[in-house]
């Protein structure tokens, strides 16, 4: 690193590259375990955020099952899958096999792309193109057909208050305006041209999730793995019936607000830890030249970025079950 | 592996170091700006956080005017101010607005807090003195250091910034309470310039800067101790740093979640502190989805401000405590139960945070939980207390600057702590909270208690740093002024707060004269204290700079001390020692018995 930028100077404090005899650690390693102590903290208040808001939250007002469950796992597997790799790249290093831990790191980097990849072009915007309609608890009764509250509260189920989907029309002067339109389009190009959209210029018209759909079904009680596509079915919903609504973005409810900055933040720090091994993978000075030179050195680094890994794949590890199957 | 052999490689490093420097002399900005040295990363702390201090005082002055002469146009500078600060905070007539009064205070507590007194005595007097004290060339992340500095730097210019942006700073007090702090400074229709966000920006980097500081900390101390310095061996200064960052890397982080989440409730209109069904101007605002908790922003504030505060006076007492030893001629009393109460106190800071919250009215039983857990931190707060004071007995007291300085912060401290129990029962905090006995209890743990702590320690360590002395005739004035006017200001705020005039009113309490007749007048009291206490800096002042070229010289050891940091050249070199460092003893060997001098330095072989 002193190499690449200006203004730097080396200073030769001890324990840099050798452990010190009485505390067992090189100065980094315990650097690090430092950080990620206090990662844990942020995490943790991050978490203690999410508890305390959903056990906060009025029945009906937390979203469930609105996440890709296989997407999910895969990612999930993917970063698992880095984690041990990454292990590798290093036992390659500290075993003087230089071919092997490019090889092992190449890989534990492809696994990083592809994770953040899935995030970014599938998951995130599958979800800015979903669409949810809270209705107030007053006018309820009138969209019974979509949100079968008389089942759920026969079945001991906390009520449903919000209609999702894609939207299609959107009442005059709402932002979703021509998100709704194009959606339209898609719609009327799937099913035969010349489609007439119900409703008028007051309403929110939305191309149903299967869950509102067939808000009676059984189907609905058990958590389902697979997604269920949207229906053909639409309903037409009062703007003054509704109390609040928006795409599946950070302000349609506290669960997409911890929901995306959670993951938004557990990417920040994948996107981090790529830099970083990137940097180490590289013919960089610091990075794999260092081998040549000092390679307990390089392996040091490969260990604390490593380390570093481990943590992120373990945050994710609670983000998934919280956000996905919970 | 000898002893000796490991200080032969402690110090190799040292050793390459010169080496490495004779080669190549370093230019001027990476010298005195761009520098890695601890020593000057940790001047730039403290002449950073000293302008900070100053600057949020003066803030305080113009808002203790106002709350003398309610109305009245500031003396002197009025109209500059205006030109200055601008439509929002002053009037064309250069008298302070309400909502420049809510800008100043809120600016005041934050830049107090987290731009004063922790920079100056965590990054200043740490960085300085921790990698001297314990033997080491440098802190074991010097690149991280300078990092720490600069990201510190950005969050000031960027806090300060933001008295220039519509609508000028933050108003929401250096608590930024929601609902409130979440709507607020959108009157000019900016979403990210105004106050209250850069607030939340500048508090990101000031965060980030204070967490990876304190890793460097710990780590410098686990691991760079010299051959010999054990646990037990450590000056008190150096436990209470370590304390210190331990609590920071520990409390920060939750706070730093928080002000992502205030942040995104802002810009990107989530609800994370936005409760269902707020009603904003008389109708439910009907852009949110609701559903947040105003009260997670309090626990999550709280459960970092609390440990903050231990933040704010454990350095403090950490230099008195060096101070003390130094100039009774006598080991501490009790260095290990003060160890042991720095542990006590710093585990049981981070389970009292709920008794700043007593009126949300959260359920007796999670009250008396904090009751109980904020009377027993009182323990190891009095075993350290007590200890300095019974330190005191029997020496023959040298009253230098330094010494003055501590001994006035014991009492000062002692008042801060004691007027705190009351506060710990819910009972009598439901009275007391937001009113000025809470303001005059906090300040004077963190005015004549921390403050005068970190003077001591300018003119303790001042002739390390420059190589001369600060002059003890203008010291003198510096300090019998400074006490006597700062009780002025703060003692009579118990009076007020007892009687019922709360904080945050902007016009001293006029509009409840009826209810708080009998104590009014003691603002004009408080008042001309304040700025006769302003005027007794100026002595501090010239003497900080004249002493730069006219103190007196001295050598490596004016103060005939034990520890490390008066056992290297002075000024320090670049590396710090000009010989192997070892460790033979503890660090308060003074008037031994049998010994030739009254002090045997810790590196003096038995
Ligand atoms: C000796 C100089 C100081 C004076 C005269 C002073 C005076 C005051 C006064 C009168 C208030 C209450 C304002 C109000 O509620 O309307 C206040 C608030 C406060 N002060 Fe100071 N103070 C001084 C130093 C400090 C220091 C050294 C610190 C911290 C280390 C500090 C931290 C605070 C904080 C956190 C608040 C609360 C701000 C808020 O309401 O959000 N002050 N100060
Ligand atoms: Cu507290």
């Amino acid at each position: 690193m002193s190499k690449f930028l200006p203004f730097f100077t080396d200073r030769d404090v001890p324990y840099t590259v050798a452990a010190r005899p009485d505390t067992g650690l090189y100065s980094a390693k315990l650097g690090i375990w430092l950080f990620l102590a206090s990662e844990v903290m942020l995490f943790g208040g991050l978490f203690s955020a999410y508890i305390f808001l959903r056990l906060g939250a009025e029945p009906g007002y937390w979203p469930k099952g609105l996440l890709n469950v296989p997407v999910g796992t895969l990612n999930t597997a993917v970063l698992i899958g880095s984690s041990v790799t990454v292990v590798f790249a290093w036992a390659s290093l500290k075993m003087r096999e230089f071919m092997k831990y490019r090889f092992y790191m190449a890989i534990t980097i492809l696994c990083g792309i592809f994770f953040l990849c899935v995030k970014l072009t599938y998951e995130w915007p599958a979800k800015f193109d979903h669409f949810g309609v809270f209705i107030k608890q007053s006018s309820a009764a009138k969209y019974e057909e979509f949100l079968g509250n008389d089942f759920l509260k026969e079945k001991n189920e906390e009520p449903r208050w919000e209609v999702t989907g894609h939207i299609l029309r959107a009442p005059k002067g709402s932002p979703y305006g021509a998100v709704a339109e194009h959606n339209a389009e898609h719609f009327s190009h799937g099913a035969g041209h010349g489609l007439h959209l119900p409703g008028g210029e007051g309403d929110y018209v939305i191309q149903l999730d299967a869950i509102n759909a067939k808000p009676n079904s059984e189907d609905n009680l058990r958590p389902a793995f697979w997604p269920r596509p949207l229906s053909s079915k639409t309903a037409v919903i009062r703007a003054e019936d509704v109390e609040s609504a928006s795409t599946f973005v950070p302000r349609h409810s506290t669960y997409f607000a911890t929901y995306f900055l959670i993951t938004g933040l557990h990417g920040l720090h994948v996107l981090g830890g790529l830099v970083v091994f990137l940097y180490l993978w590289l013919p960089f000075k610091g990075g794999a030249t260092l081998y040549k030179s000092n390679p307990e050195h390089l392996a040091n680094r490969v260990e604390i970025a490593g380390l570093f890994w481990h943590f992120v794949d373990l945050v994710w590890i609670f983000v998934f079950p919280i956000f996905y199957l919970l | 592996m000898s002893t000796i052999d490991s200080t032969v490689r402690h110090n190799q490093g040292l050793a390459g170091a010169h080496d490495d420097h004779h080669h190549h002399e370093l230019g001027f900005w990476q010298k005195y700006v761009f520098s890695t040295d601890h020593k000057v990363i940790g001047v730039q702390y403290g002449v950073t956080g000293l302008t900070f201090l100053f600057f949020g005082f003066l803030l305080m002055l113009v808002m203790r005017w106002q709350l003398a002469n309610p109305g009245d146009a500031v003396p002197l500078v009025g109209g500059a101010l205006r030109g200055l600060f601008g439509p929002v905070v002053m009037t064309d007539a250069g008298a302070l607005t309400s909502s420049g009064y809510n800008v100043f205070g809120a600016m005041h507590g934050t830049i107090m807090v987290f731009f004063g007194v922790v920079p100056l005595a965590v990054g200043g007097f740490g960085n300085f003195v921790v990698p001297l004290q314990i033997g080491a060339p440098d802190m074991a992340f010097p690149k991280l250091n300078m990092f720490s500095y600069w990201c510190f730097f950005i969050s000031g210019v960027v806090m300060l910034g933001s008295f220039f942006v519509p609508g000028s700073a933050a108003k929401s007090g250096w608590t930024a309470y929601p609902p409130l702090a979440g709507m607020a400074d959108f009157e000019n229709g900016h979403l990210w310039l105004n106050g209250q966000t850069i607030w939340l920006l500048a508090m990101v980097f000031n965060i980030t800067a204070s967490l990876l500081g304190s890793i460097n900390f710990i780590a410098t101390i686990i691991q760079l101790r010299a051959p010999g310095l054990t646990w037990m061996r450590l000056p008190f200064f150096v436990w209470a740093q370590f304390v210190t960052a331990f609590l920071l890397v520990l409390a920060f982080p939750p706070l730093e979640a928080a002000g992502f989440m205030q942040l995104t409730d802002r810009v990107l209109g989530t609800c994370f502190f936005m409760p269902t069904g707020l009603v904003v101007g008389q109708s439910v605002a009907q852009s949110w989805s609701g559903g947040g908790s105003p009260i997670l922003w309090q626990h999550l504030f709280w459960f970092l401000a609390h440990p903050e505060v231990y933040v704010l006076i454990l350095p403090a007492i950490g230099i008195v405590a060096e101070i003390v030893a130094n100039n009774t001629r006598k080991p501490l009393y009790g260095y290990k139960a003060m160890v042991y109460a720095l542990f006590g106190l710093g585990f049981l800071s981070f389970i009292v945070w709920a008794h700043h919250m007593y009126m949300t009215g959260m359920g007796a039983r999670v009250a008396t939980f904090f009751q109980i857990t904020t009377v027993m931190i009182s323990v190891p707060s009095v075993v350290l207390l007590t200890s300095l004071l019974i330190s005191l007995w029997g020496g023959s007291i040298r009253f230098n600057m330094p010494m003055l300085f501590a001994t006035a912060f014991l009492p000062m401290f002692g008042i801060g702590g004691l007027t705190g129990i009351p506060l710990a029962f819910n009972a009598v905090d439901l009275y007391l909270h937001d009113t000025y006995y809470v303001i005059a209890h906090f300040h004077y743990v963190v005015a004549p208690g921390t403050i005068f702590a970190l003077f001591a320690g300018v003119y303790h360590w001042y002739p390390k740093v420059t190589g001369r002395k600060m002059s003890e005739g203008l010291g003198r004035l510096h300090f019998w002024g400074s006490l006597i006017t700062i009780n002025g200001v703060f003692f009579p705020m118990f009076l007020q707060g007892m009687a019922g005039v709360h904080r945050r009113w902007y016009d001293g309490g006029v509009t409840y004269e009826q209810l708080i007749k009998p104590v009014i007048h003691w603002n004009m009291f408080m008042t001309v204290s304040a700025g006769l206490l302003a005027l007794f800096q100026l002595p501090f002042i010239l003497n900080f700079f004249t002493s730069l070229r006219f103190g007196q010289k001295v050598g490596r050891n004016p103060w005939e001390a034990t520890t490390l940091d008066w056992d290297t050249p002075t000024p320090p070199p670049h590396g710090n020692f000009d010989k192997p460092v070892e460790v033979f003893r503890g660090p308060y060997e003074y008037s031994v018995p049998g010994a030739t001098a009254d002090f045997v330095p810790q590196t003096h072989r038995a």
